[in-house]
């Protein structure tokens, strides 16, 4: 991979020659590349992120068990302590919760869930931002006013506020429905409703300024319409900081998805997540089964300080005020 | 100065309304009030008459004309849950809440500032170091998380402190209840507070920090060291005194968001306040108290956004110019 970034850095005189290169192509400069090596913290990170996702995305084939299974769900071993302590099982790496589920399966398991759920919160986040960023932007006037007074008013509140309203108004909007099958959706619309704010602040400041160039007006001299515009040329150039927030949130997001788990307004605990088995493990920890919480809270630090260390990283790597 | 008031407090009433308008909406269309109100076996001429008699019949504006006009007399309507006034609901948990968000502010500050000061003049030691690193942590850790672990490691393991609830309380006046005044209440503070007022005191820390490093370059404190005053002079007399303004601020605008996150920290320790409240209200669906919160919150950050303009109005001078050119 390294060398395709090589390669297209070698020839000096071109690149220089080009009109501002786009920002994936800046992103791929060596430059960006030496101070990701540079700093053996941000490797560690991605290290650390690259690890959990793997093990995310291939969970049902490294995990020794399936939480979802009753068939591998073990009633009689529940709340065995880890391997390496008195009164530990073999065949439990990590030791099992309430349920009799395996706890390393089960963290597996609910990484995958609590990653995906914030991935696509994220980008539910991402679209909606983008979308109204752009057309305030864009389209100005009345339309950039009341969105970015939504904007505003909606900043008033903390995310994890916002994230708790939506959940409670879905639910009940969803009466007919339990709550097994809604949770999913509704964690993503929740994440996706609190984030967008920031994303939409900062394409529609982007876009403010890219609408006065030469290119844009003279796509609208050629009779391109205003969505084409939007989308085809305004877009690519406004999209740079937007990656930036989008690593930041993630780890943002995923708190936000454990947090409302834990709080019980998330997933039913017969899914697990990161938050869930936080949940149940929350009320064992005074009865000494330490464990239940341990290890699921470990990997969720973990997962959020690497990607938050990342998304640091990426922020003053391409701020070119503290190069 | 006076227009910029007039603006400011417009611009305030235009964000309440806007969240009195989401409240009365999700009060009006999320479930029907009437089905909340009647027992099962009504008939359908009595919900209809409580429909007329509640003003569901009305026009859309009257009827948020009146929401607003009940919710200024602060009468948020009657719970679903506990078939209670709102407002006395929530007036009997919120000095838990209060008392706990203000000692959090205090000991986000408290601890902050130095540990930003410090890192700040003694960038390479390794006791700045071990605090940048804390910070990261504070940064990164869900809240809940860190409750957790101070239970188990404070409450669980050692037995120093209690893991919830607020200790003894005493009643002063009408309605409110403080635990500031009893051992047990003030041990009972320390746990919930510390991680409450976490993310404050990293986000206080990065910016004192952050603050100094800019200030400490400026041309004024290179002067003060040329006339040869001492380094505390400097430090504290010049630099710091300089980056507090914006800390200031940054806290008041924080305080709302305390209010706000007390709901996680409030559900880790069973402690008694408004957050538990909301939370009880958002599983079962209790939109008077949801609504009566959200506004709640609405009406603090607004007021205390106000405040922090119009004091740095007054503080700043550059700002008045600004405001006079827009």
């Amino acid at each position: 991979m390294s060398d395709a970034m090589q390669d297209r850095t070698e020839p000096p005189a071109q690149a220089e020659a080009a009109p501002a290169p786009g920002w994936f192509a800046r992103m791929m400069d060596h430059d960006l590349m030496a101070s990701f090596l540079a700093s053996r913290v941000t490797v560690l990170a991605a290290v650390v992120t690259l690890v959990l996702v793997v093990l995310a995305l291939f969970a049902p084939l490294i995990a020794p068990y399936n939480p979802f299974d009753p068939a591998e769900v073990f009633l009689i071993d529940s709340l065995t302590p880890p391997r390496w302590q008195a009164g530990g099982d073999p065949r439990f790496l990590l030791g099992t919760d309430d349920q009799g589920r395996d706890l390393f399966s089960a963290i597996l398991y609910g990484l995958r869930v609590s990653l995906i759920i914030g991935v696509l919160g994220v980008m539910m986040a991402a679209a909606i931002g983008i979308t109204l960023g752009l057309v305030a932007g864009y389209v100005g006037g009345r339309v950039d006013a009341v969105i970015m007074r939504i904007a505003d008013v909606q900043l008033t509140f903390p995310a994890i506020l916002i994230a708790l309203l939506v959940d409670g108004v879905v639910h009940a909007l969803l009466k007919g429905a339990s709550r097994e099958d809604t949770a999913f959706g509704v964690l993503v619309v929740s994440i996706g409703l609190s984030f967008w704010v920031q994303y939409a602040r900062t394409v529609r400041g982007s876009t403010l300024v890219e609408k006065h160039k030469d290119y844009i007006q003279a796509a609208r001299l050629v009779g391109l319409s205003p969505v084409v515009i939007m989308a085809r040329h305004v877009l690519p150039n406004v999209i740079g900081p937007v990656l930036v927030i989008l690593t930041i949130n993630l780890g943002l997001a995923v708190i936000t998805e454990a947090t409302l788990s834990f709080l019980g307004v998330g997933l039913p605990p017969t899914q697990p997540s990161l938050g869930t088995l936080i949940r149940i493990g929350n009320d064992y920890l005074f009865s000494g089964e330490w464990w239940i919480v341990a290890f699921p809270g470990l990997t969720l630090a973990a997962l959020v300080l690497a990607v938050n260390l990342l998304g640091d990283w990426l922020r003053d790597a391409l701020n070119p005020k503290l190069r | 100065m006076l227009a910029f008031i007039i603006r400011r407090l417009v611009q305030s009433i235009g964000v309440l309304l806007a969240v009195a308008f989401i409240a009365f909406a999700m009060f009006r269309f999320v479930g029907d009030p009437v089905n909340q109100i009647v027992s099962i076996e009504a008939s359908p001429e009595e919900r209809a008459q409580i429909r007329e008699s509640l003003g569901l019949n009305d026009p859309f504006v009257v009827q948020f004309a009146r929401y607003v006009g009940r919710a200024a007399q602060l009468d948020f309507g009657i719970s679903y849950q506990f078939r209670q006034p709102v407002t006395k609901l929530l007036g009997e948990r919120m000095p838990a809440t209060l008392e706990l968000a203000f000692v959090s502010a205090v000991f986000a500050l408290v601890v902050g500032i130095p540990m930003g000061v410090y890192t700040a003049l003694r960038r390479d030691s390794w006791l700045a170091k071990l605090f940048q690193a804390v910070s990261l942590v504070g940064v990164s850790l869900p809240t809940f998380l860190i409750g957790i672990l101070l239970i188990y490691v404070f409450a669980v393991t050692l037995g120093w402190l209690p893991s919830f609830g607020r200790g003894e309380v005493v009643r002063i006046g009408d309605w409110w209840t403080t635990g500031f005044l009893t051992a047990s209440g003030l041990r009972a503070l320390i746990l919930p507070s510390i991680t409450l007022g976490m993310f404050q005191m990293t986000l206080i820390m990065r910016l004192v920090r952050a603050e100094m490093l800019e200030v400490l370059r400026t041309d004024y404190i290179k002067f003060a060291r040329a006339r040869g005053l001492t380094r505390r002079a400097i430090n504290f007399g010049h630099a710091l005194k300089n980056t507090l303004v914006p800390v200031i601020t940054i806290t008041g605008l924080q305080l709302g968001s305390i209010i706000a996150f007390a709901i996680i920290t409030e559900t880790v320790f069973q402690w008694p306040g408004m957050g538990v409240l909301f939370l009880q209200a958002v599983q079962n669906v209790d939109i008077p108290i949801m609504a009566a919160y959200l506004l709640l919150i609405a009406f603090l950050f607004v007021v205390i956004n106000l405040a922090v303009d119009l004091l740095y109005a007054v503080v700043d001078p550059r700002l008045k110019v600004s405001v006079r050119a827009a």
